[in-house]
């Protein structure tokens, strides 16, 4: 009975009708799963740009620890990396550099900028080897104020960035 | 604006020695026997002596000073812009930690260069601390240091096209 | 001169060229590897330097600072003296009541204020503070270059006990701003004394355990034992400040050479050691800790009862015409500041001298002629903080 009702005539459809309801199915509880990996396990990249890296510092202190996040600060290589958090103000100098970090990781890869002088060069606004915020060289994807931002308003920014990373879809 | 301690200015009240204190008063006394009017004392202040000279007798006299009085390194070098006098003031401060009894004092040794060629002798030779100092003033101020094997920029951006920083003319946006 | 290879190095290229092949020294340079230990690496903060290997040995190193570097003597120069405050204090956000104390100190004299006696104890408790908790973070990075990262959980967790006492005195964390020409902000609040005291005694005990598990074990002592000696003439040649010098044998610190404020009344010993190693200049902090609470004692029992805490200025004061230099000692080394005024109410310049930048000198001179692996031993007991130096 089924060879009657596959022929060359009908294949394509019943296939293409079939795996719309395979992906219908797995498609959410799988991106969901997918989305869950990523989110309990986001690894900076050990790039301190300026003196918010003491606050960073401080977020993996016992007190504050950012390691039930699944955020540890991984001293592995860039390639492991999947978030780079822009710590302060970025100058001149180090823009091209950071540019570079951004480039060389892996997809998928967030960026959150810590800081006022991250966001809109805060302070220093006014130097001459300053740039104003980090928006024209990385795409920000969560912008953390404070100056610096105490540990609980990073934490805050990460959560922000989880529950960002929870809808976002998988292709 | 003109220097605080305006050495063209002949009527000028230049502070002299308070005469209690010894140490200082006797640094300068030994320095001063020995190069007569090559030195000028700008000021004497408790645990700080400031003392100009010329660039071109400056190695000589620094030499006297790590030599004999045992000033043994450079705690900084500063350049200050002077556009009024059309000056630059390279000053080294120098300070010793072989003899005890005058490691509280800073001595101030200062010399002025001009604006437009800015060249001053480099005191590389004899105090191995001022090697980055002077580095950075020169790419701050565009103080050229004879004698001095790299000036070249050290804290600003590799691409940096613009006149030093610290100069007067230079000026932050928006101010 | 630096920039040079190493002696070792040249040898070998001497008696190679004896030889008669002088393009052996050519193709001897291109067997080199240059790594650029750059801004991006576990070991080395917002720093880069160059570094040329042949093999195992560092042969060449070019320190290349200036990642962080924020123009702030020339931002200076378009703030009044007030408005300085804040973001002088960034270099060092971690240690900031050095850097604006040194500051305050310098623009006192040129405004011809004196601070009141109760205002002089509160800047030294916040400044001994702040040391205590500078010297912590310090410890904490070194450990985990190390790779020993219960060090690094240790004093960061100890260290938020400083940081609740600062910011019950300040309000703030890390950049407190509390230090003005004229004195202090605020006055301290109720209850601070015994709480501090508490931590203190507690914090006595702690040092003895981080002694046993970071100094006497016998890893990192194999590490930093005899690893980049700086003589006691190179020390004095090279003008390095701070416990990069107490730990070459010369017993010079600030507040014994030269008192400021309060601390020509403070009974303290400077600590200093003649080894001369990366392991003395990883111990120096530690015995300027156990040091800094004897004093923090001392201050808070001889405070004075009651008092005004800072001078009352107008709100634009004018400096007098004339310049000021003056030092203190921060967590690394002697921080002046040389300030010239011209009359009106913004400083004409203001030249910061930092403890950072006359160390990084002495990181050529001791990594030319080591191993690789010794790299970052011997860079972070040179007490470097790059933010500080590139200001």
């Amino acid at each position: 009975m089924i060879k009657d009702l596959i022929n060359p005539k009908n294949f394509n459809v019943i296939v293409s009708k079939v795996s719309d309801i395979l992906v219908g199915a797995l498609d959410k509880p799988l991106g969901y799963a997918i989305n869950w990996g990523r989110v309990w396990s986001l690894w900076p990249v050990h790039l301190e740009t300026a003196c918010c890296s003491v606050e960073f510092g401080a977020t993996s202190s016992p007190r504050y620890d950012c390691e039930r996040f699944g955020i540890i600060e991984a001293f592995g290589s860039l390639r492991q990396c999947d978030l780079i958090v822009v710590q302060g103000t970025v100058t001149r100098k180090m823009a091209p550099r950071v540019r570079m970090v951004y480039d060389q990781m892996a997809d998928p890869k967030y960026v959150i900028a810590m800081g006022a002088c991250a966001i809109t060069g805060g302070l220093y606004i006014d130097s001459y080897n300053v740039l104003p915020g980090i928006d024209g060289v990385l795409p920000v994807d969560v912008y953390v104020p404070g100056c610096p931002p105490r540990p609980e308003t990073l934490i805050q920014g990460c959560m922000l960035l989880q529950e960002k990373i929870k809808r976002s879809k998988i292709k | 604006m003109t220097s605080p301690n305006n050495i063209d200015d002949k009527n000028s009240k230049i502070k002299t020695y308070e005469s209690d204190l010894p140490i200082e008063n006797s640094l300068y006394n030994e320095l001063s026997s020995k190069f007569q009017d090559k030195v000028q004392l700008l000021y004497v202040k408790p645990n700080r002596i400031k003392v100009y000279v010329e660039s071109k007798n400056i190695v000589e006299v620094a030499s006297f000073l790590k030599n004999e009085l045992g000033l043994d390194h450079a705690e900084s070098v500063c350049g200050t812009d002077y556009p009024n006098e059309n000056a630059i003031e390279v000053i080294y401060h120098l300070s010793s930690y072989s003899r005890e009894e005058i490691a509280p004092i800073i001595f101030a040794l200062s010399t002025k260069t001009d604006r437009n060629s800015s060249y001053s002798p480099s005191l590389l030779p004899l105090f191995k601390s001022v090697e980055y100092h002077e580095r950075e003033t020169y790419e701050m101020l565009g103080v050229y240091f004879q004698g001095h094997p790299r000036n070249e920029r050290f804290l600003l951006p590799e691409d940096w096209a613009d006149i030093p920083p610290l100069r007067k003319d230079f000026r932050i946006k928006g101010r | 001169m630096t920039n040079k290879f190493s002696d070792s190095f040249e040898k070998k290229l001497e008696d190679t060229t004896k030889l008669g092949l002088e393009v052996v020294r050519e193709s001897a340079e291109e067997n080199l590897m240059t790594l650029s230990v750059g801004p991006q690496h576990p070991g080395s903060g917002h720093f880069r330097f160059i570094i040329k290997v042949d093999g195992d040995y560092i042969v060449y190193c070019d320190p290349d600072p200036g990642y962080v570097h924020r123009g702030e003597e020339k931002m200076c120069e378009y703030r009044n003296f007030i408005q300085n405050i804040p973001h002088l204090e960034r270099p060092v956000i971690h240690d900031s009541t050095h850097i604006t104390y040194s500051y305050s100190l310098a623009v006192e004299e040129l405004l011809g204020i004196d601070v009141p006696r109760r205002g002089q104890f509160i800047r030294a408790i916040a400044s001994e503070l702040n040391r205590q908790v500078y010297t912590l973070y310090w410890l904490a990075i070194y450990g985990i270059f190390l790779g020993h990262s219960t060090m690094f959980m240790w004093p960061a967790g100890d260290r938020e006990l400083f940081i609740d006492l600062l910011a019950a005195l300040t309000g703030a964390r890390v950049t407190h701003a509390f230090n003005i020409p004229g004195g202090v902000r605020n006055d301290i609040p109720d209850g601070f004394k015994e709480k501090c005291l508490q931590y203190i005694s507690y914090f006595e005990k702690r040092l003895k355990e981080y002694e046993d598990i970071f100094y006497n074990n016998p890893l990192f002592r194999q590490r930093t034992e005899n690893v980049g000696i700086l003589s006691k003439e190179n020390a004095i040649k090279l003008g390095v400040t701070g416990s990069v010098l107490r730990a070459s044998g010369i017993p010079h610190d600030v507040r014994k050479v030269e008192p400021y404020d309060v601390y020509d009344e403070m009974d303290f010993k400077v600590q200093y050691m003649k080894t001369c190693d990366s392991f003395a200049r990883a111990y120096v902090p530690f015995l300027d800790m156990r040091e800094s609470c004897h004093i923090i004692r001392q201050l808070l029992d001889k405070m004075p009862e009651s008092g005004e805490v800072r001078v009352k200025l107008q709100s634009n004061p004018k400096g007098r015409i004339g310049e000021a230099y003056k030092r203190v000692e921060s967590g690394r080394g002697a921080l002046s500041y040389y300030i010239v005024s011209d009359g009106s109410s913004r400083p004409y310049r203001v030249k910061i001298s930092v403890g950072s930048f006359r160390n990084i000198l002495a990181l050529p001179h001791l990594l030319v002629g080591s191993h690789l692996g010794d790299m970052p031993s011997i860079y972070w007991a040179l007490n470097y903080w790059p933010v500080e130096a590139d200001r």
